[in-house]
């Protein structure tokens, strides 16, 4: 790749836990340019979530090195690593993780409260811009408990996107979402990977999740048994048209 | 990160969970208004006193008779035998600081006018008596050094007296009464003076020339007191170490023998009535002070279990970039929006109730800016206090278990 904005190498993570060590990364390595969408695949206990909070700079590897758009994350103090992430990485979780009885506006714009270069008419401007990015202008003063799980969802990946990331780190982002509204999430997804250009990184367990993205790298027991460009991606946009319309019964 | 943004997002929080933030303040709100409307009352009361006080004459200086002796019959203070009109003599002529001076005879009888009668004190005094006293006249004169030195038979009344003695609207000037047998003609009424400091009433009495009072009422030649008036408020000890010095020259006491008389200055009362009222008031303010310890503690125990429920919340921001310490301001200033903003409404609430109390009591409140400022610092200072360590829990979480926390 020509334009690497992820590279693990050796990537090894213990646990100690009493006297004996748990080795959770055992030797991970790989390379993830900019425009790439990603999946990691894994089932439970193989490491996956391990590696997310590696790649989330909310961890940092035993061993190895790790660079996030040429920072060694290895390198960095806490609150040098908590900038990191204000500044590159874009969250988006499984639980939304919105702030209650807030305005959708308000909680897309938090990221840049912590970035004192934004002013408050621009954290505005850049959040409400964001929210028009996934579809919810309509939307920007409701609060969570007004909204959809999927409007909560893309209320979240809207903060994930308003501070401008070269990541956004998914973790489950559709696990507590139907069949329909998790396609309308990975179009989105799809849309801000192919039309902006935006790395994503999606972390998940579901298979037919992963068939949306450009590469799928599946763990095993803390190291990677496979690492595939996928040459089928299948277009959400059309297969939640092609879906059948809910039958209320 | 810039201190503004800190406050705009401990107030966000703050106004995500609105009743709890009001009872929380309550507690503070209880205790400042609690500190703010003693501090105010225990003024006035100080404020009330040196009023009373003032109306006796600020530079009023009394003489009472005291025994030395243990041994003997020991009797009243005005029955005691040690002042007479040589001490009053030596005193107008050789005082430096003293300005007048007026001896007193007291002695309680029963006054009568036509079918009413009063139990009441006659006052034997000089012609300098009202001025001393800071005393004045209603209607009528005072009588005159003539009538002193004549032994007339007139007097001056207090206003009860006059309403106990006469029927409305009766013009008592020119009337006779009688006190026990003597009879005294009415030549002044005294304006009303009420309640001294010590709850006398001051106008239960009739003044009349010494001279008369000691020939025909208790028949003795020496005095139950004497009254001075300093030149001014700031001579007043001055005088009265002068007034000690000349009637220990007078009663020729030897340097070991103590005082046969005791000398009391409006100034020293003051003093003594004001620590009384300020000791009343700093044990008020404290338990005061303690209910406001308490809605500090309350502040503590909801920034714990708010940091406790809030748990993911900040892992959320911590991944999105927040710094502990960025937490750890945010979680501060939240505590010390509750502490200062229930400051401010205790204050207020405080003041209102001085007000009342005022209205309603009749007690002269003093606004006070020093219990306002010390309370609202001490607000401040709790909230910082008691904020701080939930604040620093909060900002030392693990992001990676916050964001897992259930």
């Amino acid at each position: 790749m020509m334009n690497d904005i992820l590279v693990l190498d050796n990537i090894k993570r213990d646990f100690r836990r009493g006297d004996d060590m748990i080795r959770v990364l055992k030797g991970i390595s790989f390379h993830i340019g900019a425009g790439e969408f990603v999946t990691i695949m894994g089932s439970s206990g193989s490491g996956k979530t391990t590696l997310l909070n590696t790649l989330g700079c909310l961890d940092k590897p035993t061993e190895g090195t790790y660079l996030l758009d040429g920072t060694n994350v290895g390198l960095l103090s806490r609150d040098e690593l908590a900038r990191l992430r204000n500044r590159k990485i874009g969250f988006v979780f499984q639980a939304y993780n919105l702030l209650p009885r807030t305005s959708a506006l308000d909680n897309v714009a938090l990221p840049l409260f912590y970035n004192p270069a934004i002013s408050a008419s621009e954290r505005k401007e850049r959040a409400a811009a964001a929210l028009e990015a996934v579809g919810l202008r309509e939307r920007m003063q409701h609060t969570p408990n007004e909204l959809s799980g999927g409007q909560q969802q893309r209320v979240a990946i809207a903060r994930a996107l308003v501070n401008e990331p070269v990541m956004i780190l998914a973790d489950e982002a559709t696990g507590n979402l139907d069949t329909r509204t998790s396609y309308e999430i990975m179009a989105l997804m799809q849309e801000l990977n192919t039309v902006q250009g935006k790395t994503i990184v999606f972390v998940t367990h579901e298979p037919d999740i992963a068939a949306f993205s450009s590469r799928t790298i599946v763990l095993r027991d803390g190291l990677i048994v496979k690492d595939n460009d996928n040459p089928d991606i299948h277009p959400a946009r059309q297969m939640l048209e092609e879906l059948p319309l809910m039958d209320d019964y | 990160m810039k201190i503004f943004n800190h406050i705009q997002l401990a107030y966000q929080a703050m106004m995500r969970n609105r009743m709890r933030g009001i009872l929380t303040m309550l507690g503070i709100v209880i205790g400042v208004a609690a500190v703010i409307v003693i501090g105010a009352a225990g003024e006035g009361a100080k404020y009330s006193i040196k009023a009373t006080l003032a109306s006796m004459g600020t530079n009023l200086i009394m003489v009472t008779p005291l025994s030395n002796d243990p041994g003997g019959t020991r009797l009243q203070s005005e029955e005691l035998q040690t002042l007479t009109l040589k001490d009053i003599k030596a005193i107008e002529e050789r005082s430096l600081y003293v300005s007048a001076i007026s001896p007193s005879s007291q002695s309680e009888g029963q006054a009568i006018h036509g079918a009413l009668n009063w139990p009441t004190t006659i006052e034997g005094v000089n012609e300098k008596f009202l001025p001393i006293r800071n005393w004045s006249l209603k209607s009528g004169t005072m009588f005159t050094e003539k009538d002193v030195k004549t032994y007339a038979k007139v007097c001056v009344l207090g206003q009860t007296v006059v309403n106990h003695l006469f029927s409305k609207g009766i013009d008592p000037i020119g009337k006779i009464i009688r006190f026990g047998k003597l009879p005294l003609q009415v030549i002044g009424v005294l304006n009303i003076k009420g309640q001294s400091a010590f709850g006398q009433d001051q106008d239960d009495v009739i003044l009349s020339p010494y001279t008369t009072v000691q020939k025909r009422v208790t028949a003795s030649v020496y005095f139950g007191g004497i009254y001075a008036s300093a030149k001014s408020e700031a001579l007043s000890d001055a005088a009265t170490k002068e007034i000690v010095d000349l009637l220990r020259l007078t009663h020729r006491l030897r340097a070991e023998e103590s005082n046969d008389f005791e000398v009391l200055t409006q100034v020293e009362m003051l003093r003594t009535l004001n620590t009384v009222t300020g000791l009343l008031t700093i044990l008020l303010m404290g338990i005061a002070g303690i209910s406001l310890l308490i809605g500090g503690i309350g502040i503590m125990n909801i920034m714990y279990v708010t940091v406790k429920e809030r748990t993911r919340e900040i892992g959320l921001r911590m991944s999105i970039g927040a710094r502990g310490r960025d937490i750890l301001s945010q979680f501060l200033i939240e505590a010390v929006l509750i502490s200062v903003s229930g400051g401010i409404t205790g204050i207020i609430l405080g003041q209102l109730n001085a007000l009342i109390v005022e209205k309603l009591m009749h007690w002269p409140v003093a606004a006070l800016t020093y219990p306002m400022l010390i309370s609202f610092s001490f607000c401040t200072l709790i909230g910082i206090f008691f904020g701080y360590y939930p604040a620093l829990k909060a900002s030392r979480l693990d992001p990676i278990e916050a964001l897992r926390y259930e």
